[in-house]
């Protein structure tokens, strides 16, 4: 399924790979007789360099979408296709790294050594990888490379999160809820850097989230699920110029996205 | 002039040090005053209650013939404390360590899980007290028996905390463990182990001082040596101030193998668990 679905011209016109090739893909839970489907018919198409936002009601599948992908969920039905291979492959190839909503530290380990969590674990070839020091200074947290994780802010501990996810170079960052239970401030801070990062890496990012202003101002694309069973409702681009700044989200073309999503979101209920 | 100066800088390195030390000494002092004061009171009323009522020694010793009972049978005392010493550490270390490898064994295999979870429990619901003369009869009188029933007191409270411990690692460790390719072998080094051991540790202070009371009880079982043999022989001898002391040397031994524990946890144990911020 993999190679067919790669060769697939992408279906947008930036003409670019597909990074995620999702076609007809059901997910289903439970056994026979309280069976549950999370997922129903869903394709979608994502083009490699792209900054996907994910939104939708709570049940809509969007977290499951993106656990799929990252070969955490055992796909029902359809097909899901990562950078041209099975999401197994993919994961054992390091192609993706994921960014969970709780920053998912190892609380006995300091931060320095998270972030090398990747270097130490799986027979992979390590020598490409990105320096943890580096990456550290990269997310602001150069001189707390020996704190543990305790001793840092929620905010703090994401950003470690995230230079872990990035010391594996991949291609696709997977991002689930990832600044969900972060105050305003830090979480716009963290918006903004992430936005520069994706700028300055050119990786492509898959981000859930339950927040109608964050999928606007990072997503490219908006990818709009609804629930029960959860189904694409709307895979649209967002147009507002890169590099964008907090203040961009102030501009009448914003809110008309907004308005827009909103209002998409409206009837999904 | 420079004289001066440089045993005013010799004596910076040292005097704050000796200050701090004095500082801490203090410190603990003053942190458990009503400790100290609480135990002080304790003994001082035992010795009036004794005082006062006239209580003859042998139904109950004031606490200065336990202090002169301890200086006059230390030799006795040292002889028959380093073997439950031994069989206590001995029976920690074995118990702990085999509950800690079938707890590993039960979180890898649930089928293993199902078969000896239950014959752990029976194992348990034995009272250690009817358990030692069958061992005795099995292993003879020395310290075997001893050592497998300060272990098996040890055994039951450490497997269930361990089980525990090692299915403590939230979901979405071990999704990221997923994702990262780990190996279970990873997994158990890096997640489960690590996450286990503020469950373990509270195990094996209760071991610490369970582990003193297997020993002892399995030398009331027809033992010529050992803190519970003593207990045995000066009860039917109604020397109670050395049957005193023999309990107050168990019971500091208890007391420094639980010490002991608990200072190993403070070094090993210093972040706190996950979600706790």
């Amino acid at each position: 399924m993999g190679a067919a679905s790669a060769k697939r011209p992408a279906s947008l016109p930036d003409g670019s790979g597909l990074a995620v090739a999702v076609s007809h893909l059901d997910i289903r839970f439970g056994g026979k007789g309280n069976e549950f489907t999370a997922l129903s018919d869903v394709t979608v198409d994502i083009p490699e360099g792209a900054f996907v936002t994910m939104l939708g009601p709570s049940g809509c599948g969007k977290s499951t979408l993106l656990r799929c992908v990252a070969d955490l969920v055992h796909i029902s039905g359809g097909s899901v296709s990562v950078l041209g291979r099975g999401p197994q492959q993919a994961r054992e190839a390091r192609d993706f790294a994921f960014v969970f909503q709780d920053a998912t530290l190892l609380p006995w380990r300091s931060v320095i050594d998270n972030v090398r969590l990747p270097l130490e674990v799986g027979k992979h070839d390590k020598s490409s990888y990105a320096d943890p020091y580096k990456l550290l200074e990269m997310v602001g947290l150069k001189g707390r490379e020996n704190a543990l994780p305790h001793e840092l802010s929620g905010g703090m501990r994401q950003r470690v999160a995230i230079a872990r996810a990035l010391v594996t170079r991949p291609r696709i960052l997977l991002m689930d809820e990832p600044f969900g239970a972060l105050d305003e401030i830090t979480r716009d801070k963290l918006n903004e850097e992430l936005l520069r990062l994706w700028q300055e890496t050119g990786t492509t990012i898959l981000f859930v989230t339950h927040s109608i202003p964050e999928a606007a101002f990072l997503g490219q694309y908006v990818l709009m699920l609804q629930a029960h069973p959860g189904r694409v409702k709307e895979f649209m681009k967002v147009d507002l110029p890169y590099p964008r700044s907090l203040a961009m989200r102030d501009t009448v073309e914003f809110i008309k996205v907004t308005a827009h999503l909103r209002s998409l979101l409206e009837e999904c209920l | 002039m420079s004289d001066v100066i440089q045993t005013g800088r010799r004596d910076m390195g040292s005097v704050p040090r000796k200050i701090a030390l004095i500082d801490a000494t203090v410190g603990v002092f003053s942190r458990n005053i009503p400790a100290i004061a609480a135990a002080v009171g304790c003994i001082l009323l035992w010795q009036l209650v004794v005082w006062i009522f006239k209580i003859p020694t042998f139904m109950a010793p004031s606490p200065i013939d336990v202090v002169f009972a301890l200086r006059d049978n230390a030799a006795t005392l040292m002889r028959n404390f380093l073997p439950t010493l031994l069989e206590a550490v001995l029976g920690f270390i074995f118990g702990n360590l085999v509950a800690i490898l079938l707890a590993i064994w039960f979180v890898h295999s649930k089928v293993a899980e199902k078969a000896f979870y239950p014959i752990a429990v029976f194992v348990k619901a034995i009272p250690i007290i009817a358990l030692a003369p069958i061992l005795v009869l099995i292993f003879g009188n020395g310290i075997t028996p001893k050592i497998i029933i300060a272990g098996l007191i040890c055994f039951f409270p450490t497997l269930v905390n361990m089980v525990q411990g090692l299915r403590s690692a939230p979901p979405a460790m071990l999704d990221l463990m997923r994702v990262l390719s780990a190996s279970q072998s990873e997994i158990l080094w890096k997640v489960r182990i690590p996450s286990s051991l503020p469950f373990l540790f509270a195990a094996l202070k209760i071991a610490a001082t369970s582990s003193v009371m297997g020993a002892i009880v399995a030398e009331w079982i027809g033992s010529s040596f050992g803190l519970g043999a003593l207990i045995i022989e000066a009860t039917y001898n109604f020397r109670s101030p050395l049957l005193y002391a023999t309990v107050v040397i168990a019971a500091l031994l208890a007391v420094v193998l639980f010490f002991i524990v608990s200072v190993v946890e403070t070094k090993v144990v210093r972040w706190k668990p996950a979600g706790q911020h």
